[in-house]
């Protein structure tokens, strides 16, 4: 199969350990994985502020960079949604609606089509906090989230179970949205910041050395928080548990 | 007509500690009860469908519904009044009080009176007003318009109530016991009730098939504003119809579950015809719900029964009140309805959202109010009502992110990027991202630099 790294535009320049432990990841099961040098964004900040018009050149040139893959998977649940249910601002021809439909957020990815059952190489001996971004768990269904009355079931939890030593942590909102949301976080900045206080709070008086997640986005507005607030409390995407890193 | 800051108001009232930590508290506390009552239901799901249907097929034939809801209103003795817009519908209980020389007025909690603005239209007018739902009277004594749709007064703490009862009818100002205050209320309200010459209340339901209106509350209040006053008037938004009696058991199974958390309110009162000797008028409002009944994206809206579950879940209510959203209507139901009536006034209210979807998951009648959210912006986007400053940052990160050359230029200088990336990834705004977060440390190399260092002989794509 055909497979195709998407490396979010803020994971790129702020993060590139994220997309480093997604490449190795993805090669462990086997996958050979290419990487489009000319990949920038998906078009989210722009269509999420109502700004169709000015989504729509880099929804293409993203339509551009993907064509042809059988799979296109990112680290980042809120860019995989924005690409699956709103890359709507360029004409739906078949190519494009090809690139949509192949698109998936990593952990769906490896849980869903690779069918990952064990991760032989992955020690992560810390108390741990998930967090699934709200795209992941409403918009992607990744998890059971606890508005919705259906039987529990958690595709991240799935996968990291699978990582030796680990141990959880309940926060006592744990499907709370952490006030990041895009241009939220800069517009709303008020309520972001208070949001996110809470969240980093909520994990922290849980016991939680670590949060862990698939939405690096949601991660870097709650470590700005918690290094505000003076909170021994670190930060890790998913990928990267997975990958084997050990703290 | 000024623009709504939401961010502005919201700081104002995140910097009262006490009140947002209790008011964010006293809502999930909600929000979790009502998660408790609808697991408890293992139909819930398909409940919320069927609420869903049936709403969907009453506001799609809601003209033929409404002819049959006042054919049956009339033939039952009541008096049946249209108002095309608030205007009106003041009016009309105006011309029908003054009529039979009524004066004063002991009304249930409405939020449809609220959106006339029928108060503050008759006091001028010399009709004496009685708010008889605790909230709503705490509202009207503070002069405040309610912050919640179900819990009006759900901002204040109870110190803030004794306040108001000291200041207005009488109570010591020391004593902020809830039952104190609630009995000190229900002591001053109730002579209103013996003496009132009309009563007046909103509807939870109107019945097409009996011509009658169910009103859900917890007080009691309701039911003695209808029961004792020789004049019963009853305001009703016209998407409150639902076909028969047959589909009401639906949304009172999942009314008060979706709202406070409890199977049911304490009373389900169906108000049918007037008491001998007495009369019943019945005011069918528009006030802009037809027009949004053509929305394509939006006519979803109108299914709403008004439960307030959307707002006691967002983290965004949360943590800004109600009042901060400058409108009858707040938290997500409120973004979604309040641009329908002032677009300009209320475009940074689709904005005071995160999208999370949580909203969404809980609506009980299944209404897509983060998707919708998200069509308003294009909306105002569309029509050149975002701020300039947003606008213009937008202009610029679209054209930097579709080029690969000018988004290289901006993100590969590395240590540098910082001062580059933020400017347009956080659209020259980096300053609240910093009043109160740190801003991420800025790598020694961008993911492409190491990939074309350590990778790219292998697997060079383009």
């Amino acid at each position: 199969m055909k497979v195709a790294l998407f490396v979010p535009c803020y994971v790129d320049a702020f993060f590139p350990e994220v997309a480093v432990a997604t490449l190795e990841l993805l090669e462990r099961f086997g996958i050979e994985v290419s990487y489009p040098l000319d990949q920038t964004c998906c078009g989210q900040p722009m269509a999420n502020s109502g700004c169709h018009q000015e989504a729509a050149p880099t929804e293409a040139l993203f339509a551009r960079n993907f064509a042809g893959f059988d799979y296109i998977v990112g680290p980042s649940g809120s860019c995989v949604h924005h690409i699956r249910e709103n890359l709507t601002a360029i004409p739906q021809t078949p190519e494009v609606q090809k690139v949509r439909q192949s698109t998936y957020e990593l952990v769906e990815f490896l849980h869903d089509i690779v069918k990952v059952r064990e991760l032989p190489w992955a020690s992560f001996r810390h108390k741990v906090g998930l967090h699934n971004g709200c795209s992941t768990l409403r918009a992607l269904h990744e998890a059971k989230s606890t508005e919705i009355s259906e039987p529990a079931f958690s595709k991240p939890m799935d996968l990291l179970s699978l990582v030796e030593g680990i141990e959880f942590v309940k926060p006592r909102r744990a499907d709370e949205c952490c006030g990041f949301g895009g241009t939220f976080s800069v517009f709303e900045e008020p309520v972001s910041a208070r949001m996110g206080y809470d969240k980093v709070n909520d994990h922290h008086g849980a016991g939680a050395e670590y949060i862990v997640s698939a939405d690096m986005s949601c991660l870097m507005h709650q470590k700005g928080c918690a290094e505000r607030l003076d909170l021994p409390i670190k930060f890790i995407h998913i990928a990267q548990v997975m990958n084997g890193a050990r703290a | 007509m000024k623009r709504i800051d939401h961010a502005e108001a919201s700081s104002k009232f995140i910097r009262a500690k006490d009140h947002i930590e209790f008011h964010d508290r006293r809502l999930w506390d909600l929000r979790q009860k009502r998660d408790r009552e609808s697991e408890a239901i293992p139909e819930w799901e398909e409940l919320r469908t069927l609420a869903s249907a049936i709403k969907e097929h009453a506001l799609s034939n809601l003209g033929d519904y409404l002819e049959q809801f006042e054919l049956n209103a009339v033939k039952n003795g009541a008096h049946v009044h249209w108002a095309k817009d608030a205007a009106e519908h003041n009016q009309i209980v105006l011309d029908i009080m003054q009529d039979r020389g009524a004066r004063t007025l002991v009304k249930a909690k409405s939020m449809l009176t609220d959106e006339c603005e029928m108060r503050p239209f008759l006091e001028n007018r010399g009709i004496e007003i009685m708010e008889t739902d605790l909230g709503e009277r705490i509202q009207q004594l503070d002069d405040e318009p309610p912050s919640h749709i179900v819990v009006p007064a759900v901002h204040k703490l109870r110190t803030d109530v004794a306040r108001v009862f000291s200041e207005t009818i009488g109570t010591d100002a020391k004593n902020s016991d809830v039952h104190y205050l609630a009995e000190s209320q229900r002591q001053h309200t109730r002579p209103y009730f013996l003496k009132a010459d009309a009563g007046m209340t909103g509807a939870n339901f109107a019945v097409a098939e009996t011509g009658s209106i169910v009103v859900c509350t917890n007080e009691g209040n309701a039911d003695l504003s209808v029961n004792l006053p020789p004049l019963y008037i009853a305001s009703i938004g016209i998407e409150k119809i639902i076909p028969r009696m047959e589909h009401l058991g639906v949304f009172v199974r999942m009314l008060s579950r979706s709202a406070l958390g409890s199977p049911i309110t304490q009373l389900t009162s169906h108000f049918r015809a007037p008491r001998p000797g007495t009369q019943m008028h019945i005011i069918l409002v528009d006030n802009g719900r037809s027009e949004r009944l053509g929305m394509d994206d939006f006519w979803y809206s109108l299914k709403c029964i008004r439960c307030g579950a959307c707002m006691n879940t967002c983290p965004v209510y949360r943590r800004s009140g109600g009042l901060s959203y400058g409108a009858t209507y707040s938290g997500p139901i409120g973004v979604i309805i309040d641009p329908t009536f002032n677009l300009r006034k209320y475009s940074s209210l689709p904005f005071a959202s995160t999208l999370n979807g949580s909203c969404t998951s809980v609506c009980p009648v299944r209404i897509n109010i983060h998707e919708q959210i998200y069509k308003w912006r294009q909306i105002i986007s569309e029509r050149n009502q975002l701020p300039m400053l947003k606008k213009e940052a937008m202009q610029v990160a679209g054209k930097v992110l579709a080029s690969p050359k000018l988004y290289r230029a901006a993100v590969d200088a590395a240590g540098s990027s910082v001062e580059h990336l933020p400017r347009f990834m956080l659209y020259n705004r980096l300053n609240a991202w910093g009043r109160q977060r740190e801003v991420p440390a800025a790598p020694s190399q961008t993911f492409r630099q190491w990939y074309l260092k350590n990778r790219s002989k292998e697997r060079v794509e383009s």
